[in-house]
């Protein structure tokens, strides 16, 4: 058997991964493909929490599972959204450097 | 160690590493898409593992496909060879980043010791036929409201495209 805490563990490690390419790179469309990979953590845990608690003998609790299906579908929003102003951001500024756009930074 | 664990264990690691690759492959855009490619598609192994059997098949549909694809389009549409960013400026960020990713992850590993053993599964479990039965029965108001958003983003991405706006 699968222990719970290594895919936490795992989940975690996978999020940590994701947040260090969202702060440290500079190409946003590797920023948006860290997001993705946040999200696929995310989705981790809860596959591995509704494993953890499938629900009563002869019914299914599969709450976990169907968040999961949300959260791609949102992702997959996501992306197609992220890359539409990626390509107006090129369009405008020639480059996928978000330093470029800083226009609202602190 | 079961056979289960060895898979789980594999997967794992196939994971975390191409997930590092991704993020640390500071020359080749279309390398760090396609370590994506690889993440996803060892979590969908895991899935398997997890009895989450639909969710696997719409995993590699969904992020192994379809996801993917749309970021390889975009790298090639930008015609983006490699991102010859200079680094240095970003030194804060990157200490800053490193720091979140630590004080997360030893806060999930302080608070996620002893958790039981995991139960076994009811029949049918994570299949098309519970998962359909969950999703248009309890879940029906939240397919509708995915079905709007993705309405809205298919427009909306439409005109962040566009060449112009008339």
């Amino acid at each position: 058997m699968i222990p719970l805490e290594h895919v936490i563990l795992l989940s975690a490690v996978l999020f940590g991964i994701g947040i260090v390419g969202v702060v440290t790179r500079r190409n946003l469309i590797v920023v948006l493909m860290s997001i993705e990979l946040m999200l696929n953590a995310v989705n981790l845990a809860f596959v591995g929490f509704n494993r953890m608690w499938p629900g009563a003998p002869g019914q299914n609790a599969l709450d976990g599972q169907v968040f999961v299906l949300m959260v791609i579908t949102v992702a997959a929003a996501e992306v197609a959204v992220g890359l539409g102003i990626v390509i107006s951001m090129f369009r405008n500024r020639d480059s996928v450097d978000i330093e470029e756009v800083s226009l609202l930074k602190w | 160690m079961s056979a289960q664990q060895v898979l789980f264990y594999g997967f794992a690691a196939f994971a975390v590493i191409s997930a590092l690759g991704m993020v640390l492959n500071v020359r080749n855009t279309v390398a760090a898409a396609l370590s994506l490619v690889v993440t996803m598609v060892a979590l969908a192994g895991i899935y398997v593992l997890l009895e989450a059997h639909l969710v696997a098949a719409i995993q590699v549909m969904v992020y192994g496909g379809a996801i993917v694809v749309l970021f390889l389009f975009v790298v090639m549409l930008l015609n983006l060879r490699s991102d010859d960013f200079q680094p240095g400026r970003a030194r804060l960020q990157k200490l800053a980043g490193a720091l979140i990713g630590i004080a997360l992850l030893a806060q999930i590993v302080r608070s996620s010791v002893d958790l039981p053993a995991l139960p076994p599964v009811p029949p049918g479990f994570g299949g098309y036929r519970q998962l359909g039965i969950a999703l248009y029965t309890d879940y029906v108001l939240l397919v509708e409201v995915a079905s709007l958003l993705l309405t809205a983003a298919i427009v909306g991405a439409l005109i962040l495209a566009k060449r112009k706006i008339d």
